[in-house]
């Protein structure tokens, strides 16, 4: 199952190389072409020379974790957040450490030593720490290393109504998605550019579309959802299972608004339900492909993901094939006009 | 048999207080040494070795409670999440984004969510989300679909296999009270080597985190003349003060303080110095929490004392021990046991 290897690989921002692996050997059979750059981009070419429009996807391969900067003397782990993890979600769950893939588990003191209102105030990251079972610092310092990665260790699985829970969905999803949409056969150049470091300010994807100089682009993401009891419906950004959606604008990136309306007519043609994204905050690969050289042409299509930038999020297994048929027919689309000319 | 194994596997099963009778058949067939097993009304499972003297014997009865804390459904929302109450004492702030169980007509994976934090005003961050706001994920999309299989009163437990740590340590839900409830069964065993006089009532309570219950009702059928309870306590953990805690890996606390028989307490701390045994002294000014409170209580009264396990991060998933602990604290108690004669059970009763 391609989402469940590739949420339960370990991608740190800067650390993506066991993501990059498994990805590089699943795409390896429908390619001409695996490239890698200096920052570690994924770059996978299909048709390279070939006459047409030079068509790029892009998904990111990081994803948020935590690294372990300091090894206290009783021999637990201070880390700090690489990518936004909101410190409460922290709390009383398992990680995996490091090379050596050590389990550990962040603490906290029991609730009968607690005094009432210390129970209204969140953790903050500061106070939280990784317990390995180490003795003393010695024994932990032989275990792990500063700046090893901590990640989280949920398993892939599918439950409820069409629904997967899993870590890392921003943007293994992505990821999933580009990987099964080079098995499309297209005469035009098709390029993946499977980027790094997304979660640390978007900065893989301007190195990979330098490289690249497509005349469109697509970015694949797993964004926020916000469809939860206790949110206004206005600001639920994203619906779990009301189709992909399409961002027309965000933090990052106006995305295309041609190429935007087309999205929208073909989704509508090929009966495919789609949702806008109502949010402009957060920010996705585009805003760096956007403004490669002279400018791109760029649109975001997303899997809206519950709980992102969490232990475990949750998106529709629908949504998630509505978002592979929707780029799948934009492909078809162009080859259509391609074998017209 | 490998008891570590039978600790990992009651981690893993699910049993809130008061909803323990799937754990009963998992201890009973972990336990061969056994002579008799029956269970109460309430569903404490007590299971009898017999001693090797003749009449009268020495009673001696283990308790560890098999119950854990959980929640219990208490709404089902119209878009199909499902909101929760509390079995026990759970910290609001360990809840965010766990991974849970919901027993309903089949069980159920369910997350529990809150509103994402972009969406909260500044400065939420800095607070726990409340319990109220939180609710629980199951991957249905109206309350119609959650109805077909859950309904207001279903149990939820956390979802959480065992971890193995560095060396003998572990991390999971409910060793609040299954380390306890191990100790007796690595008692058990390593009486089966050895010769005692004593009866022995190894018991997995029931209901204590709602209130020491099992307890009460099992003491009462058993009337053991020395009540021994098995339950967790406080370790070493960051931003705890020591005096607070047990530190892991040097044994059972030996609990002292008004719900201790004080012969009882001098004879464990004798054994241990005896046999090598490492432990900690428990003080323990204000008794209470554990079913030692209860069985001290019942009837004419039983001499009690109460060994605990050196427990990280107690009531969250992630509880943390040595399991050498839980292995020193069953030796600890056949070793006491061993020793027991009638005179001695006699002298508990003469102050």
């Amino acid at each position: 199952m391609l989402l469940a290897r590739l949420t339960e690989a370990n991608g740190a921002p800067g650390q993506e190389g066991e993501v990059r692996d498994l990805i590089r050997a699943e795409i390896e059979p429908h390619v001409h072409e695996i490239k890698t750059d200096a920052l570690g981009n994924l770059i996978a070419i299909k048709n390279p020379d070939s006459p047409g429009p030079k068509v790029m996807l892009a998904a990111h391969m990081d994803e948020v974790a935590l690294m372990i900067v300091g090894i206290e003397g009783n021999g637990f782990l201070k880390f700090r957040p690489i990518g936004g993890v909101d410190p409460r979600v922290l709390v009383a769950k398992s990680v995996l450490v490091g090379a050596k893939k050590i389990s550990g588990v962040i603490g906290s003191k029991p609730i009968h030593l607690q005094k009432a209102p210390e129970r209204e105030r969140a953790f903050t990251m500061q106070e939280l720490l990784i317990d390995i079972g180490a003795k003393n610092k010695e024994e932990a310092e032989r275990l792990v290393k500063l700046g090893e990665i901590a990640y989280f260790t949920t398993k892939y699985e599918e439950f409820g109504h069409d629904k997967a829970k899993a870590k890392a969905l921003d943007d293994r999803v992505g990821c999933a998605l580009a990987i099964r949409l080079l098995q499309t056969e297209v005469s035009f150049p098709l390029i993946v550019a499977f980027t790094v470091q997304e979660e640390v300010g978007l900065r893989g994807a301007g190195v990979a579309t330098y490289q690249i100089k497509p005349d469109v682009a697509l970015v694949l993401e797993g964004t926020t959802a916000s469809d939860v009891p206790g949110t206004d419906e206005h600001k639920h950004a994203t619906t779990v299972g009301a189709g992909p959606c399409i961002t027309v604008i965000d933090r990052a990136s106006i995305p295309h608004p041609p190429l935007v309306r087309e999205l929208f007519a073909l989704a509508e043609e090929e009966e495919i339900k789609v949702q806008v994204r109502r949010n402009t905050a957060g920010g996705t690969d585009a805003g760096q492909i956007q403004l490669s050289e002279e400018g791109v042409k760029v649109a975001t299509i997303a899997v809206p993901c519950r709980y992102i930038h969490s232990p475990v999020s949750v998106m529709s297994k629908d949504d998630y094939e509505g978002a592979f048929k929707l780029v799948k027919s934009y492909l078809k689309r162009l080859q259509e006009q391609e074998a017209r000319k | 048999m490998e008891i570590k194994q039978v600790f990992r596997t009651l981690s893993e099963a699910s049993g809130v207080s008061g909803y323990e009778h799937d754990l009963a058949s998992h201890i009973q067939d972990s336990c061969p040494w056994a002579d008799e097993i029956k269970t109460d009304k309430l569903g404490n499972l007590i299971m009898l070795k017999k001693g090797h003297g003749t009449n009268p014997k020495p009673k001696v009865m283990l308790a560890g409670h098999m119950d854990e804390i959980g929640l219990i459904i208490t709404k089902i929302e119209k878009d199909g999440f499902l909101r929760f109450g509390t079995i026990g004492g759970f910290d609001q702030r360990v809840l965010l984004a766990q991974e849970v169980v919901v027993h309903a007509q089949k069980p159920l994976t369910g997350i529990i969510g809150a509103k994402p934090p972009h969406i909260q005003a500044p400065g939420e961050q800095s607070k726990a989300v409340s319990m109220e706001d939180l609710f629980i994920d199951v991957g249905f999309d109206n309350q119609e679909q959650a109805e077909e299989y859950v309904r207001i009163g279903d149990i939820v437990t956390m979802k959480r296999d065992v971890l193995e740590l560095q060396g003998s340590f572990m991390a999971g839900k409910s060793f609040d009270d299954r380390a306890g409830v191990a100790a007796i069964v690595e008692c058990f065993k390593a009486l089966s080597q050895m010769s005692h006089e004593a009866d022995v009532y190894g018991v997995a309570t029931v209901q204590e985190e709602v209130g020491l219950r099992g307890a009460i009702t099992s003491t009462y059928g058993i009337v053991p003349d020395i009540g021994i309870a098995i339950d967790v306590g406080f370790g070493d953990s960051p931003g705890l003060p020591e005096s607070d805690t047990l530190k892991l890996s040097q044994g059972p606390g030996i609990a002292i303080g008004p719900h201790v028989h004080p012969k009882v307490h001098a004879r464990m701390v004798e054994t241990a110095q005896e046999w090598n045994i490492s432990f900690s002294l428990d003080p323990s000014p204000h008794p209470g929490g554990t079913d030692a409170y209860a069985i001290q209580v019942a009837r004419a009264g039983v001499a009690t004392i109460l060994l605990s396990i050196p427990l990280r991060y107690m009531h969250t998933p992630i509880e943390t021990l040595d399991y050498e602990d839980v292995k020193r604290t069953g030796r600890l108690m056949a070793m006491f046991i061993a020793g027991l004669d009638y005179e001695f059970v006699e002298g508990l009763t003469c102050f």
